[in-house]
């Protein structure tokens, strides 16, 4: 039963980090209507910035969180105004081939930058870790920072989308874009806005992730990236608790699985739940049904 | 009996009644038009006569068959076809084979005969551009055969579009805003053209139209929708000196 | 009177001529090798070249039938390349004493390939194919995966009492006293007959461009464009669009397959890797697809062999080759897409220039 529990534990630490990137997913998908193929690859370079900031110019974790957050927010605003923008009326194929050369592209220059070797990326968190049960339970200071930070940034987003004049742009501009613009929104900063608050949680995402599983290579983000995607879309795309939720479940599932059925399977489970679920809820548990207008 | 009969049709959406009780019939060979404010429920009327939506009430009759609530595939098949308010041609496809992919289920063969290029490849296809050249003649679209269909000019799409709904060798051709974007020596063109197709196609034709000099230039028969309701219908002339016609349109 | 009918007869086309190119272009680059490997002009390391660039020239056309014909973006291609290699791999081992004429066992592991190919084409496609644009992307990618990940753990053995398989490990097969395990979980298949050449994968190429050219320029064809083009209006004239994009998925699939088949018999021995089967080979596949020009078969085959051979033949360009071919995808996209560049490009077009003349040309 302890063992359960930790397990469960673990996997909702890991859903966390898989929320935390989702966010990132669902809200550029709800307002650009495209799939940032690259989001998984922003994950990547913080995690590198935080390395590189901690292990040679040695700050302390919590500037380097936020050196990484600075990076990556200006490098996801380069992104969608370099990469993005000038797709904005081309075909969604064409958008998503140019996300997939961007992820491609970050890839390669941090192999190029740092090299195929994984680096060892030392923990950003110093809270201790928790005994319970006399000592049979033992939750880290990683798992516990984890779920902790995803719920203050739930909460911070849920927030600033419901109260303030820029997030409820972002609402109207992910109704539509056209009426948006006549209301006088200004769409493209608002699009860029959203990648910039996206880009921001990656790289804490980043600092997290690195920090429970602390081997940093070039390809560390993709497949979190991925499942981070497939969390979004579980959740209902577009929709923030919806990421929230899909993020945990899917944590949870991946380490249930890993430990109870196959820790090779369990990325096939894990991608199996997403068939079953676009099949059974196409629009996922949380999503909204969008007609095409004929 | 009539080629079309629509009984108390309805649809809603969240709550809103966008068409209600809805009742029409047409007759084989009629050239009938649907007129009505923006807004009024035309397109989706359309929708609900070929199935692109399920009807919550009602019912749909052609030539006899029941279609309400199928699949606009086979709504095609029993013999109703369409054009579209915002075109919506093949782009990258030329125009000859626009109009063959209208003959798509008239000349049938199948995958492997075309990939092994078997004797029946050749001569359906043969059939098949020589149909599909014969409509475009009618639209005079011939010369253009090779192009893309987005390089056609507006108009010029707008014809295709319908040649390509004739190629189904439909029972009824539903219309949407056919003229729409036409200069007037263009509307008139077309209004020769939809006289034409309705005298050699054996076919009936319903179609919404904004430009009140088509509509009652070729229209025998005329319904009026307004918000999602029959307002008045009858012959061409008498509903369009109705005042309440007269008030819908011109608001008060 | 006769001579114009006759004229018209052997006047080609503008499709077919250029379907007639592109099969020459392929002839003519197999005569070219062949006449340089006959003169002893080839490098050892090019030679070992040779069947990968038919495996990637297959691929690349086939997953053009999905993007380019279709219109469906797949990230999973290179999971059917990965059935195709197994279930051909397997067929080829238990056959190897069956059969023991090595053309007729690959002519037949071609057509197992390319069958379970097909039909894992069909069981990913008839629930992937009802989602649209970026989500069957992800699932093709899903799907990409699973195969992978499942293949890794296969463990299958044989002996006198038949064929045992497992999920978990070797020993669980319980084999007899000199029995043969076939699929070795992630180690996977060892031994497969090295049946693969250049002559046969430049027929399989050939093959390939004639099942998918001929399609394109067919009634099937034309309805899996319509559906790509707008899928309401073909519903709207009839166009079954289910079939049509299963038929187009499962044919691409099958293909891939059949590239599959080319891949593990032409290796001692056979795993699934990311490097191989992932996703990064769906994408590496991707690239040659844009490069070559979505819906471009042609292109396809020229790309896929560029940009095969650019990396062998300029050292060091390996570790910027990824680098370059991300470049290349977005540069691509923006130049194709980005209004201001389309706007550019209409200004300053060669065929603009070169459109009157031909215009003359055809009015005399």
């Amino acid at each position: 039963m302890m063992s359960f529990i930790s397990y469960f534990i673990n996997g909702l630490s890991l859903g966390s980090v898989y929320a935390i990137i989702a966010l990132g997913y669902t809200m550029v998908y709800g307002i650009a209507k495209m799939l940032n193929f690259a989001h998984g690859d922003v994950i990547m370079i913080g995690g590198y910035v935080v390395f590189t900031v901690v292990s040679t110019m040695g700050l302390p974790p919590l500037a380097a969180i936020l050196v990484a957050v600075i990076v990556c927010t200006v490098l996801g605003i380069t992104i969608e105004k370099v990469a993005y923008r000038p797709l904005r009326m081309a075909s969604p194929l064409a958008v998503l081939i140019t996300a997939i050369g961007v992820s491609y592209l970050l890839q390669n220059i941090a192999l190029l930058v740092f090299g195929s070797n994984p680096k060892s990326f030392t923990s950003v968190v110093s809270v201790p870790a928790l005994k319970l049960a006399g000592g049979k339970l033992t939750i880290s200071g990683e798992t516990i920072v984890t779920i902790v930070t995803c719920i203050i940034i739930m909460i911070g987003l849920t927030t600033f989308i419901k109260k303030t004049k820029a997030g409820q742009a972002m609402l109207a501009v992910s109704e539509d874009k056209g009426a948006a613009q006549l209301m006088g929104i200004n769409v493209d900063g608002t699009i860029a806005l959203t990648f910039a608050i996206g880009s921001a949680l990656a790289a804490i995402a980043g600092a997290l992730l690195c920090s429970a599983y602390p081997t940093l290579t070039p390809y560390t983000g993709s497949m979190p990236g991925i499942k981070a995607f497939v969390a979004a879309v579980f959740g209902g795309i577009g929709s923030i608790p919806g990421a929230f939720l899909g993020g945990l479940l899917l944590g949870v599932i991946e380490n249930l699985s890993k430990a109870y059925i196959s820790s090779q399977l369990s990325d096939a489970i894990v991608f199996a739940v997403l068939i079953v679920v676009l099949l059974v809820k196409p629009t996922g548990i949380l999503g909204k049904k969008i007609n095409e207008k004929v | 009996m009539a080629l079309l009969e629509i009984k108390n049709l309805g649809i809603s959406f969240g709550g809103l009644r966008a068409v209600d009780n809805f009742s029409i019939t047409i007759e084989k060979g009629q050239l009938y038009g649907l007129i009505g404010p923006n807004g009024a429920g035309k397109t989706t009327m359309f929708n609900l006569l070929t199935g692109v939506y399920k009807p919550s009430s009602g019912s749909i009759m052609l030539d006899g068959e029941n279609i309400t609530g199928k699949k606009n595939v086979e709504i095609n098949r029993a013999g109703i076809a369409r054009t579209f308010q915002n075109i919506r041609l093949f782009k990258d496809l030329t125009v000859l084979d626009n109009v063959k992919a209208g003959l798509h289920n008239g000349y049938p063969y199948g995958t492997v005969t075309g990939i092994l290029r078997l004797p029946k490849y050749f001569k359906v296809e043969k059939e098949m551009t020589e149909k599909a050249i014969e409509l475009l003649k009618v639209f005079d679209l011939d010369k253009e055969k090779d192009h893309l269909a987005s390089n056609l000019p507006y108009g010029k799409q707008r014809k295709l579009e319908i040649a390509r709904a004739l190629a189904t060798n439909p029972k009824l051709l539903l219309l949407d805003e056919p003229a729409a974007g036409m200069n007037p020596n263009e509307t008139a063109e077309l209004m020769d053209t939809i006289r034409f197709v309705r005298d050699n196609f054996d076919v009936s034709i319903l179609l919404i139209e904004h430009d009140m000099k088509l509509v009652s230039g070729i229209c025998e028969k005329l319904t009026v929708l307004n918000f999602g309701q029959v307002l008045t219908q009858g012959d061409t002339a008498d509903v369009l000196n109705d005042p309440e016609v007269i008030k819908a349109y011109l608001g008060e | 009177m006769d001579k114009s009918i006759n004229s018209k007869k052997f006047h080609l086309n503008k499709t077919t001529r250029s379907n007639l190119i592109t099969y020459g272009m392929v002839i003519a680059a197999y005569i070219i090798v062949q006449i340089l490997v006959n003169g002893g002009h080839v490098t050892s390391l090019m030679k070992g070249l040779l069947v990968p660039l038919c495996i990637y020239s297959i691929m690349a056309v086939s997953l053009n039938l999905t993007v380019g014909i279709l219109g469906e973006l797949s990230l999973g291609h290179a999971g059917f390349m990965c059935v195709g290699a197994f279930s051909s791999s397997l067929f080829s081992l238990l056959m190897l004493e069956t059969i023991p004429n090595a053309g007729i066992r690959f002519f037949l592991a071609i057509l197992v390939g390319a069958a379970s190919a097909a039909v894992a084409g069909i069981i990913v496609g008839i629930p992937v194919l009802r989602l649209r644009g970026d989500y069957l992307a992800i699932v093709t990618l899903a799907f990409g995966e699973i195969i992978k990940n499942v293949v890794n753990v296969i463990y299958l053995g044989k002996d006198s009492r038949g064929l045992h398989i497992s999920l978990k490990n070797a020993t669980e097969l319980n084999l007899e006293e000199g029995g043969q395990i076939i699929i070795n979980g992630a180690m996977g298949i060892t031994g497969t007959p090295k049946n693969a050449t250049f002559t046969i994968g430049v027929i399989l190429i050939l093959i390939t461009l004639f099942i998918v050219l001929n399609l394109i320029n067919s009634r099937s064809g034309r309805a899996i464009m319509s559906v790509r083009d707008n899928r309401i209006a073909a519903e709207s004239i009839g166009i079954n669009i289910t079939k049509y994009k299963l038929m187009a998925f499962a044919i691409s699939a099958s293909l891939a397959g059949v590239a599959g088949v080319l891949y593990s018999h032409n290796l001692s021995s056979l795993t699934a890797t990311q490097k191989n089967f992932g996703y990064n080979q769906s994408i590496m596949i991707l690239v040659f697809v844009v490069l070559g020009g979505i819906g471009n078969i042609r292109g396809s085959i020229i790309s896929a062999v560029i940009l095969t051979l650019l990396p062998e033949l300029l050292r060091g360009f390996n570790t910027y080759r990824m680098l370059i071919y991300a470049i290349v995808l977005i540069v691509m996209m923006i130049f194709n897409w980005a209004p201001a560049l389309i706007d550019f490009r209409k200004r300053h077009s060669l065929k603009r220039y070169f459109s009157k003349n031909t215009e003359e040309k055809e009015a005399s």
